[in-house]
């Protein structure tokens, strides 16, 4: 059935919207654009003066021409480390290679010579998490300098540190999930072994060199003096080592062996959806910006959002006229069936229920779900807790934890609290979690927080006989309410990868069809779920 | 009418033999040699007869065998089509002995017309004009100047043993023969020992006019003219009908002429008499005179279909089949203006060398008629004439009948040969050739700007990077070419023309597409069905094609696509020094210091694990050092030979 929209896309709201997401966006684009530059002008001409592909362009020429880039973790790191690590140092993302999904994961040697800061591990990781959860091939295109040395408690000793990747690397080719490592720069110390874990191996003659201590530590330690060649060069891993597999004269001629190599994977994609042939949606996608209101306070129809995002703008609605607060509905996106979970207001108790009841549906028919996430939380209050709201909302966060089909989750306003739980947020391990620009995200909201401290802090003063002012309130709330803003902006929540990235809300289509197909690689398990709470 | 006919040939005129006959209801069969086995006249004949090897001495020119096969397959008759057998009369002949019909002019039209000069005698006698010259044995001065004023001035004194141009002099003027005469006969006697010279008309913008006749062994009726003056060493290039600058008085004058040729020798079918014309002052009735006739279908003969509306292919089988003239002279008539243009394969740059190939594609305009004997996926091989299609266009006039033509070539698309279509395209654009004013000498004069090799336009080589990276489709509904969260990916592509490399960057854009090709950023966008390049339709299409990109227009240009894996990396450094792959006895070696090797070649022989093993030069070199001798026994590893560093 085809959502009609109510929004004028003449009118002053429209328009004002409109502005301000463009705002929020070109703040957005900013960070990434900076990010995708690296390390800066100078490093940049260095490294091509060393004969070497830009990272991005290795990137792009390894992908199949025309195809698209799914990229993640764009502005990690944005803001940390003083600025010294624009986009963590690494670029991944999923991208087309003689017509398979992959995971391509590049280091970027213009930023710190592609050394691994803590957020440069996570990334890496949060990639190889990618790909194994949907079966992704993975494409290492190395050239890092190994771990950040001052940083180097923050990225070598712990579980989910610089050795994770190699353990990842290891139990995905135990998986039948292909590793491929081009070696166009160095790989050093811990990083000797992303190459030599790796199933296949393509290293650049006189660029690419991969060795367990490099020349200065060799000399330190055995006071045996060799070059970097002979001690680590293409010619030698390719020739007597037999770390590597493949020779390569230049990044072009590496990218070119990287992708025959790919060509004999032998691999399909699963059968897993019923496709149909795609369509535009029937009111324009770029509306987007002006349906949705400006503040995250103004409420709207979720539904706008859908009728600019799935194909026709069809979308049959699942009980819509029960726990209204949740639309929940099947769509297609791009051709691919998906079941839409979306906020339109507070989460009750018949909400929850009904969230629990589709996702059951969508898990027993493998329907991939989508979260349009926009949720302030659960009701509260004693009516609401007397009616086992807590109970009701374990339900759904049981479905959500426990469901086998693909998650997308984006977030389209606010994410608070527990309703963030029930909306699949990242501790519920969506496939891929995007946000908006406008969207914030944070445990509650920042005057609520500071409303609950000082209310502890009043009742405390209070208590032993005090007084305390309004302003004096205002003013002990100012920095927590300044801390909640800073921390719940999707800059801030993107730099630490609590998502996969902030997206133009102009492009969701996109990303949730690429989402979605990059999902797919991996076969839909039959859902068991945990115990509902009934 | 016959029931069945053997068509004794191959290729577009096989294929259009074919057809008209098949329209005619008239079964068909084909003969083939090895090299045609798939070709698209054996497809489209009901039944086809192998006749033997590739080269034509052992296919198509074994009449023999071809009337064998005529009778095998109960043919009736034989279409020779033109060239191979066309002209046999002892084919001719043998088919009329097998109890067969040739769908053609008597063995002894044929023979009448074989001979050059004995064809010009008839003809004179018959009354039809010949180019007037005079060639004898008396070579006396007032003899030669009288033959001179008879043939009329400006006439041509020639060597006759000359060649390139010595002992030869042009005379306008009486009063300048004598001279002209002692000149070229001293100059004759010096260069070639004799200094006899012929006398001829020297005809000064010679136009190659053919009328096309057709007889039924008494009668005989024209079908007009055609004129066939675009000719580059004597090969005709574009033929139109009718010719311009055509009075009604010379059509009529020229027409009575053929007709008389072709009454005279008792011609049955369909034949063309050629004829020279002088061209200087327009053409005049007195101005023509009769070259040679040839006893045949023409290639050119679609333009003579377009303009009479007759199917002269049907009018062969009808008059071999016994019926009388399919029409009076009074009722031919000509209506509108035709061009055929012969689309060949060969090399134009390289003075248009017969080329080969694989045609990976091959499209053409649905407006104009098309003969031709391959379709896409054939090979044009080397045995045959390279012939891709003859492009025939009509118009109510001449103008729109030449604009039709430079459309139609525009959108002719071949890759996989070279082909001289730019060639003809610039034909098409030639200033006097729109103007009409052709002669025999056009190509030759205009030869440099009408082979010039066309710039390469930007627009072009953006319209191949676009379609290496297959961006047509964005735009369409769930398109996601090119898609990224932020900053565009910018692919390269490299594309090669000739020695000229292209480096081209494309990224998507907001609008569209970025492309920077070297040093140039352009903007394209798909819209409407096309590419708008910087804000322009893009005048042409490109197509991948195997391994290269074409791009096909106004001008077509094929780029090559570097295959980034035809790199061989490991052998730099190492490949100077040649090591035993394992241990073994040195059995032999081949090269001593100082001696210069190619990559390749063999350095030595280790004999291991009962295997010999030959070690080659990992790249080209000068042997520096060779360290092991003939049956040494070697370690692995152990250098053997090394090259010296380049």
């Amino acid at each position: 059935m085809r959502l009609t929209s109510s929004i004028l896309t003449n009118s002053e709201t429209f328009k004002a919207n409109e502005a301000a997401h463009l705002e929020a966006l070109a703040q957005a684009r900013e960070a990434a654009e900076r990010a995708s530059l690296g390390g800066g002008e100078k490093s940049r001409a260095r490294h091509l003066s060393r004969g070497k592909m830009l990272p991005r362009d290795r990137v792009a020429n390894l992908l199949d021409p025309g195809t698209p880039f799914l990229e993640i973790g764009a502005t990690a790191a944005h803001d940390m480390y003083e600025g010294a690590a624009p986009g963590a140092g690494l670029i991944a993302g999923i991208g087309r290679v003689m017509g398979h999904d992959v995971m391509v994961v590049c280091n970027d040697a213009t930023v710190k010579g592609g050394t691994y800061y803590p957020m440069t591990v996570k990334k890496h990781l949060r990639a190889q998490e990618i790909a194994a959860e949907n079966h992704l091939p993975c494409v290492y295109l190395v050239d890092s300098g190994g771990a950040n040395l001052p940083q180097q408690d923050e990225v070598f000793p712990d579980r989910e540190h610089f050795g994770r990747i190699f353990y990842n690397q290891a139990n995905m080719s135990a998986a039948g999930i292909p590793q491929i490592a081009v070696v166009m720069g160095s790989c050093t110390a811990g990083g000797a072994y992303m190459p030599a874990m790796s199933d296949v191996t393509i290293i650049v003659k006189e660029q690419g060199t991969i060795f367990l201590a490099g020349p200065p530590l060799v000399k330190a330690a055995t006071g045996e003096v060799v070059s970097a060649e002979d001690l680590g060069g293409g010619d030698v891993h390719t020739r007597l080592s037999g770390v590597a597999d493949y020779l390569a004269e230049d990044d072009t001629h590496a990218l070119a062996l990287a992708r025959r190599a790919i060509s004999h994977l032998n691999r399909r994609k699963p059968e897993t959806v019923q496709w149909q042939s795609p369509e535009e949606p029937a009111y324009d996608p770029d509306e987007i910006l002006g349906t949705v209101p400006a503040s995250l306070r103004t409420p709207y129809d979720i539904r706008e959002v859908i009728a600019r995002t799935v194909d026709g703008s069809r979308f049959d609605e699942f009980k819509p006229r029960f726990g209204e607060t949740l639309v929940t509905g099947f769509a297609h996106v791009k051709g691919c069936p998906v079941g839409i979970v979306a906020n339109n207001g507070v989460l009750f108790s018949e909400a929850a229920v009904k969230g629990a009841h589709f996702i059951e549906l969508c898990s027993q028919r493998k329907i991939p779900l989508v979260f349009l996430q926009n949720i302030t939380g659960f009701m509260v209050g004693r009516k609401y807790e007397n009616e086992g709201i807590a109970r009701h909302g374990a339900k759904m966060v049981t479905a959500v934890a426990s469901t086998s089909v693909p998650k997308i989750t984006l977030l389209v306003g606010g994410s608070f609290g527990a309703g963030n739980y029930g909306m699949a947020g990242r501790a519920y391990q969506p496939r891929f979690l995007w946000t908006w620009p406008n969207s914030r995200i944070s445990v509650m909201g920042g005057e609520q927080a500071a409303g609950v401290l000082a209310t502890v802090k009043r009742d405390g003063i209070e208590r032993g006989g005090g007084t305390w002012s309004a302003e004096e309130e205002a003013e002990f709330k100012r920095p927590t309410l300044e801390m909640f803003e800073h921390q719940s902006h999707p800059l801030y929540a993107s730099a630490r990868l609590w998502d996969d990235g902030i997206i133009d809300p102009r492009k969701t289509r996109d990303v949730l069809a690429l989402s979605l197909s990059a999902s797919l690689n991996a076969p839909i398990e039959d859902t068991r779920f945990g115990v509902f709470r009934m | 009418m016959f029931r069945k006919i053997l068509i004794a040939n191959r290729g577009e005129i096989a294929c259009r033999v074919i057809l008209s006959a098949q329209a005619m209801g008239v079964r068909t069969v084909a003969v083939y040699s090895d090299a045609d086995a798939d070709a698209r006249h054996v497809a489209l004949a009901d039944e086809a007869v192998h006749i033997g090897g590739p080269r034509p001495a052992d296919s198509y020119l074994k009449g023999a065998r071809i009337i064998e096969a005529a009778l095998a397959t109960g043919a009736q008759a034989i279409h020779p089509g033109f060239g191979f057998l066309s002209e046999n009369p002892d084919f001719v002949d043998a088919v009329t002995k097998a109890g067969l019909v040739f769908i053609g002019p008597s063995a002894e039209a044929i023979r009448a017309m074989g001979l050059k000069d004995a064809a010009k005698a008839l003809m004179e006698k018959a009354g039809v004009p010949v180019v007037p010259g005079y060639q004898g044995e008396n070579q006396e001065t007032a003899h030669l100047a009288r033959a001179a004023q008879d043939i009329g001035y400006p006439v041509l004194i020639k060597a006759v043993a000359g060649g390139g141009g010595k002992g030869m002099r042009l005379v306008e003027d009486p009063k300048d023969f004598a001279e002209a005469l002692a000149s070229a006969q001293g100059e004759a006697a010096t260069a070639f020992g004799n200094a006899n010279v012929l006398i001829e008309k020297y005809i000064q913008r010679p136009r190659h006019i053919e009328v096309q006749v057709f007889g039924d062994g008494t009668k005989a009726v024209h079908l007009f003219e055609r004129d066939c003056s675009l000719q580059r060493r004597h090969q005709k290039v574009i033929e139109e009908a009718p010719a311009p600058g055509m009075t009604e008085e010379m059509r009529a004058a020229m027409g009575q002429a053929a007709v008389r040729a072709a009454e005279a020798i008792g011609y049955a079918g369909a034949g063309t008499v050629e004829f020279i014309v002088d061209g200087s002052e327009g053409l005049r009735t007195d101005g023509f005179w009769f070259m040679e006739m040839n006893t045949r279908l023409q290639v050119e003969h679609p333009v003579t279909e377009a303009i009479t509306g007759v199917d002269l292919v049907e009018w062969q089988l009808r008059v071999a089949a016994g019926e009388a003239l399919p029409a009076r002279q009074e009722d031919l008539s000509i209506t509108g203006h035709a061009f055929e243009a012969r689309l060949y394969a060969e090399d134009v740059p390289a003075g248009f060398l017969p080329a080969t190939g694989t045609l990976h594609h091959l499209a053409f305009p649905e407006f104009a008629r098309i003969d031709s004997g391959v379709r896409q996926g054939d090979t044009i091989s080397p045995w045959y004439d390279p012939m891709i299609a003859k492009v025939v266009t009509y118009g109510p006039t001449r103008s729109v009948a030449l604009a039709r033509l430079e459309a139609a070539l525009a959108a002719t698309q071949v890759a996989g040969s070279v082909t001289n279509l730019d060639f003809l395209g610039a034909l098409t654009r030639h200033e006097g050739f729109a103007r009409g004013e052709v002669d025999t000498g056009l190509i030759a004069r205009d030869y440099d700007a009408l082979t010039a090799q066309p710039e390469v336009p930007m627009a072009s080589v953006a319209l191949a990077a676009l379609a290496a990276v297959p961006a047509a489709g964005a735009g369409e509904a769930g398109s996601d070419a090119g898609f990224t969260l932020w900053a565009p990916l910018s692919q390269s592509v490299a594309l090669e023309h000739g020695e000229t490399l292209y480096d081209c960057r494309v990224a998507r854009s907001d609008k569209g597409w970025d492309v920077r090709v070297n040093d140039t950023d352009m903007e394209a966008e798909w819209r409407a069905g096309a590419w708008w390049i910087d804000g322009a339709r893009a005048q042409g299409e490109a197509l991948q094609v195997g391994a290269g990109i074409s791009v096909f227009g106004a001008v077509t240009v094929h780029f090559t696509r570097p295959d980034p894996l035809a790199v061989e990396a490991g052998a730099g450094a190492s490949a100077g020094l040649v090591l035993a792959p394992m241990p073994g006895l040195v059995k032999a070696v081949f090269v001593q210091a100082g001696e210069h090797v190619e990559k390749g070649a063999r350095l030595a022989v280790l004999e291991a694990m009962k295997m010999e093993h030959t070690l080659t030069a990992g790249r080209d070199g000068t042997v520096e050092d060779v360290l092991a001798k003939a049956g040494d026994q070697v370690e692995a590893g152990a250098a053997l030979i090394t090259l010296a560093d380049e």
